[in-house]
């Protein structure tokens, strides 16, 4: 059922980016041709690109290229889609990962830390600094580490990867760009899981436990960790979403061949076909990463997932 | 030599007519050798990375569609050009041995034998055919198509490229060397452009379009020397900021672009120096001459006598250039004219002016983006505070960077006549006037038109006596200076930083950035 919406979600979405390129002024012959366009020429780069066909035709060839992995050629180099984003959501992901496993251990453990200590120094000092990392923008965070960490020449500045760089190689370049997504992202999750458990703290299955005599760390882990982590992993899969889909900034700064990089590019140039593919990407990401969000909380919940 | 008839006086100034005109024949005199004094110092090896702030997904590998440092600098690694600019701005044979016409028509090229392409196919007559080719005719898609218009025919002859044009054109050795006609690889005489292969100094490893590209020292190039490195690495990094970090990490050896205001901190570090290349090109403020109140000469005069170009030099640009006289010809042109009457801040004169147009007073709008150069805004800014003293109330419309040249620049919508522009520099004088002041040009982004200008522009071309073009170019320039509808405010320097373990020679060329794109060929390790 869930699945089902997913898809019938991600159609609707191709429908908007369709959509919403059709209502572009001028179509991609003119685009390409530019100043030089002449009539004959225009009329015949339509006909080659099958601009002439109506648009319920166009869409639905659109929408089964994209599905069979072909999104056609760029606009601006005439090269496949599939080829340019390939090794960039590649990138894209690797980063995201890289981050995620950064940031969520550090993000659950500092955060049921901060409810087993609730209003302890501890917990200030790690409310403060989540927030204070997350109230920065990115491109100040990626400054100030690239000043205190790689000028200082403990790390690169500068991401240099190729299909060729080993694994080891990878995580070491990546680290600045990972470490500055990890600050931005951490804040939310942290606050999440602290407020979720302190939230389940006052229930009185908790109070039952505390008066049986379990260790506060026992409860915390045993009883309401369990019961918080629904809302946990659909903070998670948002900031997942994000780190996939908005870190353009980071990749500017680090010099990160990413997606974000693509998509503006491809918005610049008004290379049409790459923005709808991007577009299509990110969307499908958003919803896988939902869908799995939901799809997990329900497999924690046993009430619902036996529901009667 | 210098038998032809000076039909070329006759000729109507015409659209794209950029190569009319009858020649002065001096180009066989340039011929230098190639080797140079200063050859002996430099040390082989090493791998120079370079940070450039341009580089997309969309760029492309044909030439014909090259716009920007990144492409241009990984082009000039691994092509040839039938010609070089030298660093003195002089000509230099590269795959044309020498080059030769008796009547400023048609050009003889004698191709330089035992080059080869990286794949190891000698470099022969029909390549370089098949390579100008590339431009012309009515499939080409090439941005020089305009500039290679008056070209009638190319042909192989032996081991000769013989090039007969419309018109006698003395200057045609000169389009020879524009960075978008490199020598490729041709099969049944057509190039394959997109083609990594060249008989450049370098043999392409790996590119990503918008990220990086890797090359190696090509074992046979022809030239001894020159490509010191053994490997090049470009990397694209659009980021002002992290292109300084890169050099000052030592990620990368020379980076373009330096913002002005960093320098200062660049160099405490002492890891890098700057290099600041006067050159010709230059920032602007183009006017529609067609639209009111700039239709008028007595207004744009008035304009340009409102604004302290001295201040803009040392703000906009941090002292990295150098003040400009409404002249599109810089410094570093052959016939630049530096005895022009100077026009300074002078709000009195633009007031006069402006009584000269019957005004007492003048409402204008200038729209500005940083798209237009890095600055603008601020030189917009500027520019309406200091001619509020001469009575103009100049209102600074900032607009959207994006969409900038299709929306704003050349007045498309009628709306923004009076904006900002600027220009790389033309190696030629009659190439810069061609493509951006003759009447009709595509463009003359101040759509200005004048009659003495344009006769000028043509009978130029045609002139056999070095004086007389001298003076014709001297004049079109006071035109343009007086007369035409663009503020030229400032030339701006190349300005790049290179890490001090690079060697750089003593002269770096003013025709384009990192020394004419040859950096990777002419430069070497310290």
């Amino acid at each position: 059922m869930r699945i089902a919406l997913g898809v019938g979600l991600l159609f609707i979405v191709s429908l908007v980016i369709f959509g919403a390129t059709e209502l572009l002024p001028g179509d991609l012959a003119n685009e390409l041709l530019g100043q030089s366009a002449t009539p004959e020429t225009l009329a015949a780069l339509r006909e080659q690109l099958g601009l002439n066909d109506p648009a319920p035709v166009r869409y639905w060839n659109w929408l089964t290229g994209a599905l069979t992995g072909d999104f056609g050629v760029s606009l601006a180099n005439g090269r496949p889609i599939s080829e340019l984003i390939g090794a960039r959501l590649g990138n894209t992901v690797f980063l995201a990962l890289y981050a995620a496993a950064l940031s969520v251990p550090i993000s659950l453990i500092l955060g049921i830390l901060a409810a087993l200590w609730r209003n302890s120094i501890f917990d200030r000092m790690a409310n403060a600094g989540a927030l204070t990392a997350i109230s920065f923008p990115e491109f100040f965070v990626a400054y100030i580490l690239v000043l205190w960490l790689a000028q200082t020449g403990l790390f690169p500045s500068m991401v240099r990867i190729n299909p060729t760089t080993t694994f080891g190689d990878r995580v070491y370049m990546t680290f600045l760009p990972a470490l500055t997504l990890m600050l931005v992202v951490t804040a939310h999750m942290m606050r999440m899981t602290r407020a979720a458990i302190i939230n389940l703290m006052a229930s009185p299955y908790i109070e039952m436990a505390r008066l049986k005599g379990m260790s506060p760390l026992r409860i915390v882990l045993r009883h309401a960790l369990p019961n918080a982590l629904a809302p946990i992993i659909n903070v998670i899969a948002l900031n997942l979403a994000y780190l996939i889909t908005g870190v353009v900034v980071v990749e500017v700064v680090f010099v990160y061949p990413g997606l974000g990089q693509l998509m503006v590019d491809a918005v610049s140039n008004r290379d049409i076909a790459v923005v709808q593919a991007v577009a299509l990407i990110f969307a499908a990401a958003y919803v896988a990463l939902n869908l799995l969000a939901d799809v997990l909380s329900t497999i924690t919940n046993p009430r619902l997932m036996h529901r009667r | 030599m210098n038998n032809f008839d000076m039909t070329g006086k006759t000729f109507a100034p015409s659209r794209r007519g950029v190569l009319k005109g009858a020649a002065a024949i001096g180009a066989a005199g340039l011929i230098l050798p190639h080797t140079t004094a200063s050859a002996a110092a430099q040390t082989r090896g090493g791998t120079f990375r370079i940070g450039i702030g341009h580089g997309s997904t969309t760029d492309s590998l044909d030439p014909g569609l090259w716009e920007h440092l990144y492409v241009q600098t990984f082009g000039s690694a691994r092509h040839n050009y039938l010609i070089e600019v030298g660093a003195d701005g002089q000509l230099v044979p590269e795959i044309a041995e020498s080059w030769s016409s008796s009547d400023g028509q048609t050009w003889v090229f004698p191709i330089r034998q035992g080059v080869s392409f990286h794949s190891g196919k000698a470099v022969t007559a029909a390549d370089v055919v098949a390579s100008i080719n590339h431009h012309r005719g009515d499939d080409s898609t090439s941005v020089v198509k305009p500039l290679l218009a008056a070209i009638t025919d190319v042909r192989a002859d032996g081991n000769n490229v013989v090039i007969t044009l419309e018109a006698p054109n003395g200057d045609l050795p000169y389009l020879m060397t524009d960075y978008h006609v490199p020598v490729l690889p041709s099969a049944d005489g057509k190039v394959d452009a997109d083609t990594t292969d060249g008989c450049g100094g370098y043999i392409v490893e790996s590119y990503e379009h918008g990220v990086q590209a890797t090359l190696n020292r090509n074992p046979n190039y022809w030239k001894s020397d020159r490509a010191w490195f053994d490997r090049i690495e470009l990397v694209s990094i659009l980021d002002p900021a992290a292109r300084l970090n890169a050099l000052i990490t030592g990620e990368v050896d020379l980076i373009d672009q330096v913002d002005p205001a960093t320098i200062g901190m660049l160099e405490s570090r002492g890891v890098a120096r700057i290099l600041s290349i006067p050159g010709n090109a230059h920032y602007g403020f183009p006017m529609d001459s067609r639209q009111a109140p700039y239709s008028d000469n007595n207004v744009r005069l008035a304009l340009k006598y409102a604004l302290d170009r001295q201040a803009m030099v040392d703000v906009i640009l941090g002292g990295h250039g150098a003040v400009a006289n409404d002249n599109p010809i810089g410094p570093a042109n052959r016939y630049f004219h530096a005895e022009m009457e100077a026009k300074t801040y002078d709000p009195d004169k633009a007031r006069y002016y402006l009584q000269q147009a019957g005004l007492s007073s003048l409402d204008v709008t200038i729209s500005v983006a940083d798209a237009a150069f890095s600055g603008a805004v601020d030189a917009g800014a500027m520019f309406s505070e200091t001619a509020r003293a001469a009575g103009i109330n100049m209102t600074v419309d900032r607009v959207p960077n994006d969409g900038y040249w299709s929306n704003v620049w050349m007045n498309p919508n009628g709306n923004t006549a009076f904006c900002a522009t600027y220009w790389g520099g033309r190696a030629v004088e009659d190439h810069m006037f061609t493509t951006a002041y003759a009447a009709g040009a595509d463009w003359n982004e101040s759509f200005w038109s004048n009659d003495r200008f344009n006769e000028l522009l043509v009978t130029a071309r045609s002139e056999v006596s070095e004086e007389l073009r001298r003076e014709m170019y001297h004049e079109m320039q006071q035109l343009v200076s007086f007369e035409g509808s663009t503020i030229i405010p400032m030339y701006n320097n190349y300005l790049m930083a290179v890490a001090n373990k690079i060697a750089t020679p003593e002269q770096i060329s003013a025709n384009w950035n990192f020394d004419g794109f040859r950096c990777v060929e002419r430069w070497s390790m310290a």
